[in-house]
């Protein structure tokens, strides 16, 4: 039943965002420390598990890759929701400050992976 | 017209379902009629989203862009940051563990240096505006790792609330730039692998901006930027306020 996708994804994440609750309030700071990233792990593993165990129906997987795909619409709407005015008016501090770590990491990005590339090599 | 009104406010989530459709649609037609899809449907729907963001802030001077016009306040809850959340965890269902674990401890090395990057040069532009005291430096360091590593910093440190303000703005206009930049620059960086994706995911660090840009890019390389991402901004939260505030402190 696509019920119990839904509910499988829905068990992954709370468990995954109530362990980054959980770690971020004994790091004493006011954030969640990869709660989502925890519950993505879990969500792979299980998959993997039972992949290997017993597949989940088809049914079953609709359930998860349905919210998977409404991703893109999700991301369209919080973009509809940013402050977008804000960003735009507040003058050039906040621009550059925004903009300028952008360019830096960037430009990080191929030296980085070329790095582990060799590094793998190696 | 009233009723009309207060029957979509009714029904907020679900128009803004509704709504977020015609965007997508009328954006894939203009990404295959009129770009021949080299510039992607998601991408332009993501502008889309952004301008109307604009639109609803000039309307109503509020901070949540289209939602705070009543008829589209369903956008709140269907962008918010649960739907996001939520639907960024089901897309690891594409995603490989064994190359996740692969790259593990390169993650960890992004994070560490995205941080890094983004404080100091956030610092030395908040140094060539005039600011030399290290709590509103360390602030706006801070807000440029994101939005909310900024005042969550800026009130731990105890800075002034203009500061504390100008930390969130520089936040929101690095996700901004993230989302509109990286498909732009992909092809030149090397975005195009999930290796390179949890880097990116790594150093740039807003969940936001990272989740569209790479929704823009290739929404294939989405759940390996998130995972790397949702670690940064509570260790941003982390390093900002205790290890890089003494730094500051002891350098100004």
């Amino acid at each position: 039943m696509t019920i119990y996708g839904v509910a499988l994804l829905a068990g992954c994440y709370l468990a995954g965002q109530i362990l980054g609750e959980l770690l971020g309030e004994s790091m004493g700071i006011e954030a969640n420390v990869g709660g989502v990233g925890f519950a993505m792990l879990l969500l792979i593993f299980l998959h993997d598990f039972s992949s290997k165990k017993a597949p989940l129906a088809t049914e079953t997987e609709r359930g998860i890759t349905f919210w998977s795909n409404m991703y893109i619409p999700v991301i369209v709407a919080m973009s509809a929701t940013q402050n977008v005015r804000i960003a735009l008016s507040s003058g050039w501090v906040a621009l550059l400050a925004g903009i300028v770590p952008v360019l830096v990491c960037f430009a990080a990005i191929p030296v980085l992976a070329a790095f582990s590339k060799n590094k793998k090599a190696a | 017209m009233d009723i009309i009104s207060k029957f979509l406010e009714k029904n907020g989530l679900v128009f803004a379902f509704f709504t977020t459709g015609v965007v997508m649609f009328a954006s894939f037609w203009v990404s295959s009629k009129w770009t021949n899809k080299k510039i992607p449907g998601a991408a332009i729907a993501i502008l889309a989203g952004l301008v109307l963001a604009y639109i609803g802030g000039e309307v109503t001077h509020g901070e949540k862009g289209i939602a705070d016009i009543k008829i589209f306040s369903g956008f709140a809850q269907m962008g918010g940051s649960m739907f996001r959340d939520f639907t960024i965890v089901a897309t690891a269902m594409g995603a490989s563990f064994v190359l996740m674990k692969q790259t593990g401890w390169l993650g960890i090395v992004s994070l560490l240096l995205g941080i890094a990057l983004a404080f100091a040069s956030g610092v030395a532009i908040a140094l060539a505006a005039g600011y030399s005291d290290a709590k509103s430096l360390t602030t706006i360091g801070a807000g440029a790792c994101t939005f909310i590593v900024g005042p969550v910093t800026g009130s731990a440190i105890g800075a002034s609330s203009d500061v504390i303000a100008l930390s969130i703005a520089a936040g929101v206009v690095k996700s901004v730039f993230v989302t509109i930049g990286t498909p732009a620059v992909a092809r030149f960086i090397g975005l195009n692998n999930p290796h390179s994706a949890m880097i990116f995911g790594g150093l740039m660090g807003t969940t936001s901006g990272v989740a569209a840009g790479l929704a823009a890019t290739d929404p294939k390389l989405v759940p390996y930027g998130a995972l790397t991402a949702t670690f940064y901004t509570g260790l941003g939260c982390l390093l900002c306020p205790s290890i890089l505030y003494l730094l500051m402190d002891f350098i100004f």
